[in-house]
């Protein structure tokens, strides 16, 4: 469970975020949308502490991430924007340092990462090093990477870019068995198709400020059948060139 | 506290770059290896050089001979190679600067004259300066020509009844102190500026990966959300870049203890304290220093956006550390209890003092080592610092 209350970040005169509230569900996808530099990372990298907020505080499972970061934490798991990975590690190595970084006995991470590199179908290429790995096995190794501790919250930060229609088929079944296993995920995105196909709740973001929010069914309701046309709708009606700014 | 962290890093730090070549090259090969191999190839080069030209003897091309007999013969005498030559002025000029001849010495004609008329009698001697390794033959001619003039004195002043004794009021005694040991430290200087370079390199490319490294390859975010306080993070790393740089260390002073042995330092008069004992002690003076050096190079990387950049700043900062030992054998500097507190350069001292095989104060080895770990703790606790600043994402 994530509740993101009243978040705001500035980066010197620039501000990210404005204001920013809402929560995701266990059990549930829930989808950031939102132009390109709309906050959206900005957002995310608030909630996984790797950016502290100037107001407002995010809850991961009740821990603030303000407060206890260390103990928020270990309640999450991320996919960062661009995911890398070490070079001169295998796959399954830079899974289980990931392990040992969140304290996992030996025995442990080493199984874990086993399921993990089973699970993601990585068999093939689990024990070769990173350096010249595709796009998409790069992309499943970062995703088991961030799995390794099980995480009840999974963060992705535009986990498609980039990536092939296999691999984003992939990463689709992935996000559903996560759902399906109770975890609450939240994954950013621009691309529509991709947000309706999976998600369940949609949080549009527009200049820093939650715009929307709700079930498809309800961003819908803003305009038009396909969630495009409530998105250029909302984008419009809450000035997405500058407005807000006052 | 829990160090778990830490060591989870410095283990994974410490495997990835066993397998990186470019730090492999770095730590292990370019300062170990060449250093040693530089300093020992002009060593041998200089006592190849002065062992020629001591079996060498020294010949000077005369223009006039017949003019000076005597001078000549006392010349030969003496194991000087007279040739004679016919050339004129600007003939002697060119054959010299071409080197067809080192040394030419010219009689001018009322040499003998003035001489027999009690007057100062000139000669001329043609030689290159710039040809530094002939000097010495060009210095030996001229003394033994001065000497002639003071024997002919000599008999002149007996020949109107004065001792002549009394006309050389002073006498020079020069008496050289310098032991073969200490003689070595002029050769070995550049040795010690090697090694604390080499040592620096060999962390060089951990302390890039550190941070520009992990931001350029988008990894730092995500390590930034393991459950590890971050300082912790960047502590792994410096450990790891240290682990490095002791190994680099070590390499390049065994290095330099084998080549030394190899190249025939005796014959130059010169004997290198470098053995095994005087080798471990090099290495203990500089080891309290890896960890104010990887906690430096990783603060300065910690500031530049890519990697390209940490590369150019690390480029120029690692040298700075190192101005103080240029300085230090521009004014010929001796080991003393204030600079035992500046980094780098009581290392430089210290090693020094071990190569010359001089006794070493106790009191200058413990501050030495102890100002040296603290300045690397503060700076390590200052990259903690750093880690936790937003700004490092870039």
């Amino acid at each position: 469970m994530l509740e993101a209350r009243g978040l705001c970040k500035s980066f010197g005169k620039i501000v990210a975020v404005r204001g920013v509230s809402f929560s995701a569900r266990d059990g549930q996808i829930t989808g950031l949308l939102g132009p390109n530099g709309a906050g959206k990372s900005t957002t995310l990298r608030m909630l996984y502490t790797v950016l502290k907020p100037d107001q407002g505080d995010a809850l991961i499972d009740g821990r603030s991430v303000t407060e206890d970061p260390l103990a928020a934490r270990r309640a999450i798991g991320v996919l960062s924007h661009g995911a890398g990975v070490y070079n001169h590690l295998t796959a399954r190595e830079n899974i289980v340092y990931f392990g040992e970084l969140h304290g996992m006995s030996r025995a442990d991470r080493e199984a874990r990462a086993a399921e993990l590199i089973e699970l993601l179908e990585m068999q093939e290429f689990a024990d070769r090093l990173a350096k010249g790995f595709s796009q998409g096995q790069k992309l499943k190794t970062a995703l088991a990477r961030s799995l390794v501790h099980r995480p009840k919250n999974v963060l992705l930060d535009e986990p498609t870019n980039g990536l092939d229609v296999m691999a984003v088929r992939g990463l689709r079944k992935l996000l559903v068995q996560l759902r399906e296993a109770g975890h609450c995920v939240l994954f950013s995105s621009h691309v529509m198709q991709e947000v309706e196909q999976l998600c369940d709740e949609v949080v549009v973001i527009a200049n820093g400020q939650v715009v929307a929010a709700g079930t498809l069914a309800d961003i819908r309701a803003h305009g038009g059948d396909r969630l495009e046309d409530a998105f250029v709708a909302l984008m419009a009606g809450n000035g997405a060139d500058g407005e807000a700014k006052k | 506290m829990n160090l778990r962290g830490i060591w989870a890093v410095f283990r994974k730090e410490f495997r990835e770059n066993l397998r990186d070549r470019r730090t492999l090259l770095s730590a292990l090969v370019f300062g170990p290896v060449l250093g040693p191999v530089l300093v020992a190839g002009l060593v041998q080069f200089g006592i190849s050089h002065a062992e020629e030209q001591s079996d060498e003897d020294i010949v000077v091309a005369v223009m006039h001979a017949e003019r000076a007999p005597n001078l000549l013969a006392y010349l030969t005498a003496r194991g000087v190679d007279i040739t004679k030559v016919a050339l004129d002025e600007s003939g002697a000029r060119h054959a010299v600067a071409t080197q067809t001849h080192k040394i030419i010495l010219d009689i001018p004609e009322d040499f003998g004259a003035r001489l027999q008329e009690g007057q100062p009698a000139p000669v001329v001697l043609y030689s290159d300066g710039s040809r530094g390794f002939d000097r010495r033959g060009v210095g030996r001619v001229r003394a033994l020509i001065s000497q002639y003039g003071i024997e002919i004195a000599q008999l002149r002043f007996l020949a109107r009844g004065i001792d002549p004794i009394s006309v050389l009021p002073i006498s020079v005694q020069e008496i050289d102190v310098s032991t073969p040991s200490s003689r070595s430290v002029l050769v070995l200087n550049m040795m010690t500026y090697l090694v604390l370079l080499s040592m620096l390199f060999g962390g060089l490319y951990l302390a890039i990966d550190a941070t520009a490294g992990e931001r350029e390859r988008g990894s730092l975010e995500v390590l930034l959300t393991s459950p590890v306080p971050r300082e912790h993070l960047i502590y792994g790393k410096i450990f790891a870049a240290a682990a490095y740089m002791m190994i680099s260390l070590c390499l390049t002073v065994v290095m330099f203890s084998l080549a030394m042995s190899f190249v025939g330092l005796e014959q130059l008069g010169i004997t290198a304290n470098l053995g095994p004992g005087a080798a471990s002690k090099l290495i203990a003076c500089c080891a309290p220093l890896i960890l104010f050096g990887a906690s430096y190079l990783s603060i300065v990387s910690g500031f530049a956006k890519s990697y390209r950049e940490a590369q150019t700043y690390l480029g120029l900062v690692i040298t700075i550390p190192t101005m103080p030992l240029m300085f230090a054998g521009m004014m010929g500097l001796q080991a003393k209890m204030a600079l035992m507190f500046v980094p780098f350069l009581s290392q430089h001292l210290l090693m020094t003092t071990v190569v010359r095989a001089e006794p070493i104060e106790p009191t200058f080895v413990a501050i030495s080592v102890t100002s040296t770990l603290i300045y690397g703790v503060l700076l390590m606790f200052l990259a903690g610092r750093l880690y936790r600043r937003e700004a490092l994402l870039g």
